[in-house]
């Protein structure tokens, strides 16, 4: 099941403007690139808690926050990628990261527990899927549409279920995203599980879909699901680190960064996207230097 | 007006005046909470959740984030070994973490035993050990009305023991203060009923008790009337709870003894299972029980 052209639509680049295209690939940059500084300031011994770093798949968020937008957010420890999509404050991320009283949690959230009250993100609270049961009562009192993200381990949750279940019944204005890297920490989800959640979101009776992490055809569905919440979106993604930390076991079964430059390259957008990516490491960089 | 006619007036002004939420399992069914939920629906603000406790404790504590105050209401507080996870360990953290507050307040609802191993007693002790949240137990209606009036005012989510014998009481209970105290009791919930008839019962024997109602157990301080009380008592003091003997009645227990000097025993649920079987059940120390342990104590 796991590829990285599972659910590709042929040509879905052409539904979008170059414009978009350009934005969408500045995100991911600047995920990654932060990610990256992130690591070295890590095993520099900069940062003395640990970090779970979204290398690997930052391409869902940067697509997320450009086909739903202005959500409001609840994401799981592993955030970076959520929170600079949406245009949380990155010095406040980077002080966080610092254990600095600047920092989006003043220390307190570390790399898992991060928010930005100006980008309407709430913080997890390290219990694995309690954000689900969390957004599901705020979409219910709020009325307002929100997104809610999990991994495979957590959807195994039963509260996760029972909370989907609840959203569904009361038809909430709520996108349910899965990042499905196929891991609990290491153990592989043949192991955990005979089900796909998907199939479970269907039938509870909203739409669901099993999807590689392509960031156009995730904007796709993401911008028609937008119109039918509550809604499903299982993406598989590959985690290029380890659960926690910035230690590498094998070289990742796909590189979507790499893809998506490969794309571009077909597009004609490739000088585009080098001056892209350069800023974005220039910006990053610059931020980190002045911090430690 | 009883303890059940001030919640569901509370809880009916709660959703027509502040746009409120209450949210539960079965809350329009057949009685109604034991009376104390109005007869309104959904689009007033009167939620049903599904039966996935750990689930509705999640989703009660999203909607207290989107600033809706929800009542939240549990049947049965020995339930709450479902629900609390996302209470304590979000709504009750969220300010301190995030600078956001998470007011919630729950209604958990005990009674005398009768049902077997998990539900019916009062559990209010596993709340009483977490930070960031408020722990109250009333019997009377302006017990009620008080704390109601503590968690509008602030902002941190609050656990309210209710006990099903409350609902019908209409009356206050005075605290009981003699200058020749034998001994002083500090009973929570339930228990206050029946150490009011142990404390008559023991008067017949001569023994004088005074009486400090416990309401507010956390956060908890030892009063003025507390150590007073105690000072002016011969032989200590006795904490009595509906919960197990080791939660809130030795931790209010060791603060009183802390401050004072004075030694405070503690009574509660006993170290054992409850079954069906009436022999088998587990209640909270019976005006007898009480009775007993004070004759105990005296008599040593």
């Amino acid at each position: 099941m796991r590829s990285s052209n599972l659910g590709v639509i042929e040509n879905l680049t052409a539904q979008f403007s170059k414009e978009e295209t350009l934005e969408l690939f500045q995100k991911i940059c600047l995920i990654r690139a932060f990610e990256l500084e992130t690591k070295e300031a890590y095993d520099a011994g900069f940062i003395k808690m640990p970090v779970y770093l979204s290398l690997g798949q930052e391409a869902v968020a940067a697509a997320l926050s450009l086909s739903y937008k202005n959500p409001y957010i609840f994401g799981q420890h592993r955030c970076h990628d959520l929170y600079l999509a949406y245009g949380g404050n990155m010095q406040a991320l980077i002080d966080e990261l610092l254990h600095k009283p600047t920092g989006c949690a003043r220390g307190m959230g570390g790399s898992a527990s991060i928010h930005d009250q100006a980008i309407n993100m709430f913080g997890h609270d390290g219990l694995m899927g309690t954000q689900i049961p969390i957004a599901v009562g705020f979409a219910l009192a709020k009325g307002k549409r929100v997104i809610a993200i999990m991994g495979d381990a957590s959807a195994e949750e039963d509260y996760v279920l029972g909370a989907m279940a609840y959203a569904a019944h009361k038809k909430l204005p709520i996108l349910f995203v899965c990042l499905d890297n196929g891991l609990s920490i290491l153990t592989k989800v043949e192991v955990r599980r005979n089900w796909r959640m998907a199939d479970v979101a269907a039938s509870f009776g909203m739409r669901g879909v099993e999807i590689t992490d392509d960031p156009w055809l995730i904007m796709h569905h993401a911008h028609h699901m937008s119109q039918s919440l509550p809604a499903f979106m299982n993406v598989h993604v590959v985690r290029h680190l380890w659960h926690a930390g910035t230690g590498k076991d094998s070289e990742p079964e796909w590189d979507r960064y790499e893809l998506v430059k490969k794309e571009l390259f077909n597009l004609g957008l490739d000088k585009e996207a080098e001056t892209i990516r350069q800023n974005a490491e220039n910006l990053v960089h610059e931020l980190w230097s002045k911090s430690i | 007006m009883t303890v059940a006619e001030t919640i569901k007036k509370i809880t009916r002004e709660h959703l027509i005046q502040n746009s409120g939420l209450t949210l539960g399992q079965c809350l329009t069914a057949v009685g109604w909470v034991g009376g104390t939920v109005p007869e309104m629906k959904e689009e007033d603000g009167l939620v049903e959740l599904s039966m996935a406790d750990v689930a509705g404790g999640g989703i009660a504590v999203g909607a207290a984030l989107a600033g809706r105050r929800p009542i939240y209401i549990v049947r049965y507080q020995g339930f709450q070994w479902f629900n609390a996870a996302h209470i304590v360990n979000y709504a009750a953290k969220s300010k301190e973490m995030w600078g956001i507050p998470c007011p919630i307040f729950v209604r958990s609802i005990a009674m005398d035993g009768g049902i077997g191993p998990v539900a019916s007693g009062s559990h209010h002790g596993m709340f009483l050990r977490m930070p960031g949240i408020a722990v109250y137990a009333p019997m009377t209606p302006k017990e009620y009305e008080r704390g109601w009036e503590y968690f509008m005012a602030h902002d941190d989510p609050m656990y309210v023991s209710e006990h099903r014998r409350s609902f019908a009481i209409d009356y206050e209970m005075e605290d009981v203060i003699r200058s020749n105290a034998d001994i002083t009791l500090f009973p929570i919930s339930t228990t206050r009923l029946n150490a009011r008839e142990a404390a008559e019962n023991l008067a017949k024997e001569g023994i004088i008790c005074n009486i400090v109602h416990q309401v507010w157990l956390k956060p908890f301080s030892v009063t003025e009337k507390i150590s007073d009380a105690l000072y002016g008592s011969r032989y200590g003091g006795m904490v009595i709870d509906g919960d197990f003997e080791n939660a809130a009645a030795k931790c209010l227990a060791f603060d009183i003894m802390h401050k004072t000097g004075k030694k405070v025993y503690a009574l509660g649920l006993e170290e054992r299972t409850a079954g069906f079987a009436p022999h088998f059940d587990n209640l909270p120390p019976t005006p007898l029980k009480i009775f007993n342990k004070i004759i105990d104590i005296v008599t040593k």
